[in-house]
Order: C-alpha cells, then structure tokens, then sequence
C-alpha cells in the first residue's frame, strides 16, 4: 500500500497537483507526495486575485526547508482567491494539503483542460513508479 | 558565548586618540547639515583591543572553513585557495591603485601592469575556454549569466531574430532559468534521462523562437553530457546561441574546450575554478567569454593595445550592451586568478581536472557498497549519492548524513540536491583533499550508514560537538529572529 494519500474524488497532474472543481471554481493544490518530498513548507510566494495564467505558467512558489519549488497552473484560468491562510501558516500545506493547505481557487478556467489530468488510480501509480 | 556587546564597559577604549585640532563646532551645524547629524550616539561596543582580538578569534574557532577541515560541498567547487595569491593581491602597486586613475588623461601608463593583468588574463581565459574574447566586469557567476543573456539578446536584436525562450535542463543551478527569466526570456525545463539531457525531448523542444540553451557541462550530477556536440549543432541550426555555465569547469580545465563543443557563450568563476575566496569569503568575480560573432557586443571598456605597444581602456564599441559593473570587475579577485593560472602553467591546470575527476571517482567506488549512487557510471569532479533507502527503510535523511558528518570534522555536502534524485548527497572532494582525508570521508560515511541500520536516534540528534545542536531550521525560516536585541 502507499504511503502517500491519494484522494478518490480529485484529479491530479504531473507536477503533483490536485484540482478540485467546486462551485464554478478550480481548487488547485499540492499532493501528499508533493509535500512529504518537499519537507517543512517555510514560505508560500501566493498569487493576486485577478491574475491571469496560463495552462503550466508558473502559479506559486512554495519555499521549503529543502527547496524553492515552482508551481505550474494545471489550468488556464484566472485567479479567483489565493488561500491567505497560508501567510501566516505554511505549515497548513504539510498539515492538510488537501484541505486547508489549498493554494488557489480559479475562476474562468479552461475547461478543456480537465480532461487531460489524471484520475486518482492514474496518480497513484504514476507516483509508484517513481 | 559572550556577545561583543556583552564586554562593553562605558568609556572602555582601544584606541586613545588625541584631542581634535577643530573646535567641537566645527563637528556640528557649522560643517554637517543638521539632517546628517545623530539625534543620539551610536551604540558601538566599547571594549579594548584584546576584547576585539578574543571576540573574533574564538568566533573564527566555532566557524568551519577549507582552512580547518575538508569541504566536499558539491556543485560549487569549494576548494583550498593558495595563500600566495594573497601576497600577489596585496603588492603595494596593485593594491594602492586608484580604479580612477586609468581613466584620467595620461594617468592609464601609471596603470600599465594593472591593464596589462586584465589584458593577459583575458587571453589565457581564451586559451583555457577557446573564447575569442572576455569580459572582466562581472561581479560573481549569476551576474555573468545576466551578462551572458543580455549579451544574448543584443545579438538576436542585431540580427532581427524574434526569439523568446530558452531551453535549461532540469538538472541546472537555479541561476539558470532565474537569469533567463531577468533578462526577460520564458524559460521552458528539459528533461533529464540517465542523469544527462534528453536528446529526442530536447529536440522537440527545440524551434525558430529559441535564443539560447544553457547548459552546464559536467553537469550537476557530475556526469559529461555526451550528446554535447548534437545539442550545440541542433541549436545552431535555429540560430540559437549556447550558454556555458562554467561551474564545473573544474572537471575539464586542460582537457576540454567549451568552445570546442559548440558553445558561444561561456561564464566562469573564477572563485571556484581559479581558486580565489568563495562562499561569504568573496568577492566573487564571473568573467564572460565569447566567439568571435558575439565579441562587438561585449559591456565597455575594454583593455586594448595601441601601436606603440601600451595599453588603454577603449570605449568605442558602438554595439556594446554598456557597462555591467563600475570599473573592471572585481581586479583584486582577477589578480588572485591570473596569479594562480600562472603558477599552475597549462600543465598544471590539466591536473587539476585530472586529480579532482581520480578523487570524485575513488569515493563513488569505495562508498558505492553503502550508498546508492544517483546514475552509477563514471563520474566527472562531483558524485551524487541517494540516502532514498536509508530513508526508507531506516527514516535517516540526507539531512541526517550531513549533520553527522560535521562530527567527523566534515564540512557536510551538499543535500537535496540536483533535484532529479530523491535524498541527494553530493560530494565534490576536489583535487587538494589527499587520499588519506579521502579515506576519512569513506570511514565516516561507512560509519554513518552501519548507524543508519543499528541506532537511527543517534543519527537524529546529530552533531553533538558543535557549539549548537541541531538547529530548528523549520522555526528559523518561518520566525526567524535576527536581532542581537
């Protein structure tokens, strides 16, 4: 069995991302692996409101204690909110990366580009495989 | 430890200087604008001389330099600097100059010697790298990849190209891409295979709006990138320039030439290559060298020759990108280099590659049995290792190795990186560290990983003899606290 969590209901990217579309909005985060890899998150560098990205433009940068890691929009999309939790608490990223520790949530995304993600089983064994 | 604020006693002194010969008046508003003075006295310690004396001893005691033991930190070449070029740096001709004085009208034959170190050196970096022609002005490595790629971009503009990416492998220093992205490309990441660049991915990648690759070869996992001359000659074909980060130059001084395999632009570091002070022991000095097709673009001024045989600092280069630093660069550090190029002659040089590659190589072979090496084949001047297993099966880090190994009067290498190998420890010995310190290492890391497997809790509370502990990195990072009150 794994180590790293991989939730049922989420879709996921190459770059160890989750995307959850909930009301309208894309949820974008990093995985259990994501985050198990990058140790003790120190810094989130989050997006403004308003932005608009490209499909695997650079969203964020997360700051660990090992790395200053780049995270790629797995959607073209505009920002809608960043998580300003994340401010004073990077730690939540560690804590509960599918939950609290949510990075962005974007508005008028593409949605062409959901079906290219991975489903869960896809993820877990692309994680497996190393 | 005492802080040096600590030892301050009011009206203790070092130095007892005499009255001054101007009126306390003159100090105030009659010479200095009221908004230049002080509202209040500075805090300065005050102490006596063999307080300062003690104070930084014993502060220099709880550091850890190239002078007190080994300092394997791979992917920056760190190693031992040859005193003498101190001495070199500090004859009184050289470091009594004033950088002004080449610029004022007669005042560069006062500066000859001092032009004609810029001038020689410039060759001998063109005879080392196969370069046409060197720039001294850059300050440190990353600076010379800014200058590189503005150096880049003028080209492209001169020729009407409209590009707009450059390509970096993913094992690159992040200076790579953050250059890039400064002097205002897109940077787009090629992936790795077997350690080295992915050709067919790469080819792929490859089109009209492409200006540059960078590329640093041996690469950062310390293996030579043996599609170099397909790369170069592909990225040629679009008219894309090829950027030399001479990081590793170490591994090929004498052997190879970047120019010979396909590169346009080249910066290096002297502070790593050339064995002049490097990491907070700076200045740090990023020469940059290109083919001839780049040379009109070079910053200003350049050293040249006039016919009667003396040297000067020309200004007429209408394509020039302009200055990049004040003056010449870091002189003093260039001088350090020159001095030591010179004392090594070509030979020399050549084995340096050759002893830093034999010393890399021994300690993959002999810690192989312990410890997984990232692409176990030969390796160039830096081995990676993976603790993935030992992390795995026994939850010691990387990180637990390297604090371990400061015990052992280790400087730890460096960990977590390259990023393509999960736990990296990369171990860069460099040519001064003999077989016995070698062999140190290997008992060490032997040591380590039998502990690894016994008694993991040890590794955990690891370095127990250093003036702190293991430090709380996580709390430092996201509170950090850097006020002495």
């Amino acid at each position: 069995m794994s180590q790293y969590a991989v939730p049922e209901e989420l879709k996921y990217t190459e770059e160890h991302e989750w995307i959850k579309v909930e009301g309208g909005l894309a949820v974008v985060g990093v995985t259990d692996f994501a985050q198990q890899q990058m140790g003790d998150v120190t810094y989130v560098d989050l997006p403004e409101a308003g932005r608009a990205v490209e499909r695997m433009a650079e969203l964020c940068v997360i700051e660990s204690v090992k790395v200053a890691a780049d995270v790629f929009s797995p959607l073209a999309g505009v920002v809608a909110e960043a998580n300003a939790a994340l401010g004073e608490h990077p730690e939540l990223i560690n804590q509960d990366c599918y939950g609290a520790g949510w990075l962005v949530k974007l508005k008028d995304y593409d949605a062409s580009g959901l079906g290219e993600l991975m489903d869960a089983d896809a993820y877990a064994k692309f994680i497996e495989r190393g | 430890m005492k802080t040096i604020f600590d030892m301050s006693r009011p009206g203790r002194r070092g130095v007892t200087f005499p009255p001054p010969l101007l009126p306390d008046a003159c100090f105030q508003e009659a010479c200095l604008a009221p908004e230049l003075l002080r509202e209040k006295p500075a805090e300065l310690p005050e102490v006596a001389e063999i307080d300062v004396v003690r104070h930084f001893t014993n502060l220099s005691r709880q550091n850890f330099g190239v002078d007190v033991g080994p300092y394997p930190l791979g992917s920056c070449t760190m190693k031992y600097n040859p005193k003498f070029t101190e001495d070199i740096a500090r004859l009184p001709g050289f470091a009594g100059l004033h950088p002004m004085l080449p610029q004022l009208r007669r005042g560069g034959l006062l500066a000859q010697g001092a032009l004609e170190v810029l001038h020689e050196m410039e060759q001998l970096l063109c005879a080392i790298t196969g370069m046409r022609a060197y720039t001294m002005q850059p300050l440190a490595g990353a600076h010379g990849e800014l200058t590189g790629l503005m150096l880049m971009a003028a080209y492209h503009r001169h020729r009407g190209n409209h590009k707009s990416l450059v390509l970096v492998p993913d094992s690159a220093h992040g200076t790579n891409p953050a250059s890039a992205a400064i002097a205002g490309y897109s940077v787009r990441t090629v992936p790795s295979r077997d350690g080295v660049m992915d050709f067919e991915a790469y080819r792929a990648m490859l089109g009209p709006e492409v200006a540059g690759v960078m590329m640093t070869n041996p690469n950062t996992l310390g293996l030579f990138e043996p599609d170099i001359k397909r790369i170069s000659e592909a990225a040629h074909a679009v008219d894309a320039l090829m950027y030399y980060d001479g990081a590793n130059l170490n591994a090929i001084l004498g052997i190879a030439k970047p120019a010979d395999l396909g590169f346009d632009i080249v910066h290096l570091n002297l502070h790593k290559t050339f064995a002049t002070p490097h990491g907070g022991g700076g200045p740090g000095s990023g020469p940059v060298g290109v083919v001839a097709k780049l040379e009109p673009f070079l910053p200003i001024s350049r050293v040249a020759r006039r016919e009667d045989g003396t040297l000067f600092l020309d200004y007429d280069h209408a394509h020039s990108i302009g200055y990049v630093a004040p003056f010449y660069g870091n002189f003093g550090v260039v001088l350090k280099a020159y001095a030591y190029i010179l004392a090594l002659g070509g030979e020399g040089l050549k084995r340096v590659a050759e002893d830093a590659v034999l010393a890399a190589n021994y300690l993959r072979a002999r810690l192989a049995p312990q410890w997984r090496v990232a692409v176990d084949r030969m390796c160039m001047h830096e081995v990676v290792f993976s603790a993935a297993d030992q992390a795995a099966q026994h939850g010691v880090t990387a990180m637990d190795v390297a604090k371990a190994l400061i015990d052992f009067g280790f400087h730890p290498p460096t960990v977590y990186f390259p990023l393509v190998v999960k736990e990296a420890i990369m171990i860069e010995p460099t040519e001064t560290e003999s077989k016995e310190n070698l062999d140190a290492i290997v008992e060490a890391m032997a040591f380590i990983a039998k502990k690894a497997q016994e008694d993991p809790a040890w590794l955990h509370a690891a370095p127990r003899g250093t003036p702190v502990g293991r430090l709380d990195e996580v709390r430092a990072a996201r509170q950090p606290d850097l006020a002495q009150r």
